[in-house]
């Protein structure tokens, strides 16, 4: 399992902000999302009332949650799949690699899945001398450059051209040291053609799971590359691994979701692959996997459920809050210092691997509130980050300078008079000292923030001031 | 028991037993009703509407599309569409009823081959069993007489649909299948333009690890 080091966010933070090869990826990459999902927005009127019936879903869902857990694992068993059921990520992981050792497996190809980042499958079955192929494009060039994900759609986000051209050269001797990459293309084509071998010669697939769909016992992948479809039709056994909860009860349902899942994501009106596998292969078939299991894993999310957490397992993982998230704009994923970056993994991060671990990733907010109003299911992303902070503060783990002044400030706050007397002050002294220019560079205890911008300084009276004269006039402020 | 154990935790979470058993009736109705959501607009067209849509979104999408009056025109289309995309006249075919009806022999210079893909191929014909008109999408249920692999392995995928296949929203389609096939095929492809990755710099590359090229045959009005 990935060790976290959301603990030193801040430390990371500052790297990143000094990685200039980060800020580069960084600058590039972040508004094409952003705009992308809005023209696929615009362009269907209805994604608002999609939205809400999303949340519909998966609340209803959620609810019933052990009923269609069983209602997908009795169909999955009915055509002759098999389900297994893993409180942990130990038992998760001690499961897959059993599976692949009764399969005599060498190698194993692996889909995108960020379940599998949760798990540490990979590192286990290196462990157990069986060697995992990211075939991901992303996801592949990570594993030559021994680095985890930085984003949950996009994991080589961070990554330049020249980069991939580096390592490109770098892990694949056997080609000509001087061949030329003229266009991005040139490196697509010499993934897609080492990795084809890889798919051919593998012994197990492991995909992860978008949905989960109690109706017909179907794992539901969804693609751009087709590199899930190769891992999962191609190997004599497919492995599916999906957290509780990605089940949804029917077809039907599965498609709502789906209509908000890739315009939110990448702004696509529907992803290239969107692929329902239900059991192994048939009488008759000539081709596809001749065994199919599912490994459903808990992993801490039934200790969400019925908290004022729950919301936060309506998430389909499109990573829309991340992409207009103005933190992860300026640091990138890998600062939030786990699997999931980002809002969602400001939320999710503290329930899976504590609050002590990840207590500084729900501080890591503007609460601008862009992550909710972008969310296709509708998480409340800033309320549970605030939920998330007051558990932080109830068991003292946030530094005592911070209690201190957040002590201080709730007693003056709880005097009016004072509160009023001490702004009227504080205003009228920035004021001062800014003079003429009107902003200041240096403010005593904001070091931090001034470093990089100025203060604006505060023009005329403070709010209270102003709101008491405008009602005296008997207008609005 | 595993299963025991994780059922469980869920149910104390939600701080109740096993649902209740006159509310399992009622989740089971609702599964074995599968009720539609709200679908959108933009596909509630006429039929010929609907095809015009699909075709339009296949291009969006960046696949192509050749339309051909009936089944005899399929040969010259397919050998039309591979020396244009300077392709070898040689591919891998589903052994479905359909494709077998028609007479690929007024096209000998084509070389066909029955069967599943294999990574040499170039080229692969595959049957389509529905398409959607809301987002280009051809619905693409495995079955010994139209294997996966041909969705997947070969440079260039082509698909040979009845226009009369076309339906507007992704229900529609899969009410076709639960009416025509019954049960759920081990594999259900929904396929909507070739493989494509914007993994390197979040710019688009057409031909990630699928088909660099789509190609549909649409057959009749």
């Amino acid at each position: 399992m990935q060790t976290a080091t959301s603990t030193e966010f801040k430390q990371n933070a500052h790297r990143a902000l000094a990685d200039a090869g980060l800020q580069r990826a960084l600058a590039r990459s972040g508004t094409s999302f952003i705009a992308r999902r809005a023209a696929a927005v615009a362009a269907l009127p209805e994604f608002e009332a999609l939205r809400e019936e999303a949340r519909a879903i998966k609340d209803h869902t959620l609810a019933h949650l052990d009923f269609y857990l069983e209602a997908f694992a009795a169909k999955v068993e009915a055509a002759g799949g098999t389900v297994h059921w893993c409180a942990d990520a130990a038992a998760a992981r001690a499961t897959v690699l059993a599976i692949c050792q009764a399969a005599g497996a060498r190698t194993v190809t692996k889909g995108k899945s960020m379940i599998s980042e949760e798990l540490g499958i990979n590192e286990h079955l290196e462990q157990h001398g069986i060697a995992p192929i990211e075939t991901d494009l992303g996801e592949y060039i990570l594993q030559v450059r021994h680095e985890t994900p930085s984003h949950i759609i996009a994991p080589a986000f961070h990554l330049n051209r020249e980069d991939w051209e580096a390592s490109f050269r770098a892990a694949h001797t056997d080609l000509p040291a001087d061949r030329v990459f003229h266009e991005r293309r040139d490196i697509l084509t010499e993934a897609r053609t080492r990795l084809r071998e890889k798919f051919l010669a593998a012994d197990v697939g492991i995909t992860g799971a978008n949905f989960l769909v109690a109706e017909t016992g179907s794992s539901v992948i969804v693609t751009n590359e087709g590199n899930g479809d190769l891992t999962q039709t191609l190997p004599r056994v497919h492995i599916a691994l999906a957290s509780i909860e990605k089940v949804v009860p029917t077809l039907e349902d599965c498609m709502s979701l789906l209509r908000v899942l890739a315009r939110s994501a990448t702004g696509q009106d529907f992803s290239v692959y969107t692929t329902f596998s239900t059991g192994g292969r048939r009488p008759g078939d000539l081709d596809g996997p001749e065994a199919y299991h599912v490994v459903i894993v808990d992993n801490g999310r039934s200790g969400m459920l019925g908290s004022e957490f729950q919301p936060m397992l309506r998430c389909i993982r499109c990573a829309a809050c991340m992409n207009h998230c103005p933190v992860y704009g300026a640091v990138g994923g890998h600062a939030y210092g786990w699997v999931y970056p980002g809002p969602m993994g400001s939320v999710l991060t503290p329930a899976l691997i504590g609050v002590d671990q990840a207590g500084l990733l729900p501080g890591a907010s503007t609460f601008c509130g862009k992550c909710e109003s972008v969310c296709p299911v509708k998480i409340p992303l800033p309320s549970l980050m605030r939920h998330w902070r007051e558990r932080e503060f109830e068991r003292h783990l946030t530094p005592p300078a911070q209690r201190t002044n957040l002590a201080l400030w709730a007693w003056v706050a709880k005097r009016p008079a004072l509160y009023r007397l001490a702004t009227r002050v504080g205003a009228a002294a920035l004021a001062a000292l800014a003079g003429k220019r009107g902003r200041l560079s240096r403010v005593p205890l904001a070091g931090g923030w001034t470093a990089g911008r100025d203060l604006p300084a505060p023009e005329g009276g403070t709010f209270f001031a102003r709101y008491a004269r405008a009602q005296r006039a008997g207008r609005t402020i | 028991m595993s299963k025991d154990i994780v059922l469980n935790a869920i149910r104390r979470g939600l701080r109740r037993g096993p649902v209740p058993p006159d509310q399992a009736v009622g989740l089971r109705a609702r599964l074995a009703a599968h009720p539609r959501h709200p679908i959108p607009a933009r596909s509630r067209l006429d039929h010929a509407g609907q095809v015009a849509l699909f075709v339009a979104n296949v291009e969006k999408e960046f696949g192509t599309v050749a339309r051909v009056a009936d089944a005899s025109e399929v040969p010259g289309a397919v050998v039309d569409y591979l020396a244009a995309q300077n392709l070898p006249t040689e591919a891998a075919i589903a052994p479905h009823p359909e494709l077998r009806a028609i007479d690929w022999s007024a096209r000998p210079l084509l070389r066909l081959r029955e069967g599943r893909a294999e990574a040499t191929d170039q080229v692969a014909i595959q049957h389509g069993f529905a398409a959607i008109a809301e987002t280009g999408t051809l619905m693409l249920p495995s079955a010994p007489e139209r294997p996966t692999t041909l969705n997947l392995l070969a440079e260039a995928a082509i698909v040979v649909l009845a226009a009369d296949r076309v339906v507007g929203a992704y229900e529609e389609a899969w009410d076709l299948l639960r009416a025509e096939i019954g049960g759920m095929p081990r594999n259900v492809m929904l396929v909507t333009g070739p493989s494509r990755s914007a993994d390197i710099e979040q710019t688009l590359e057409l031909g990630a690890h699928g088909p660099r090229r789509l190609h549909v045959v649409l057959v009749g009005a």
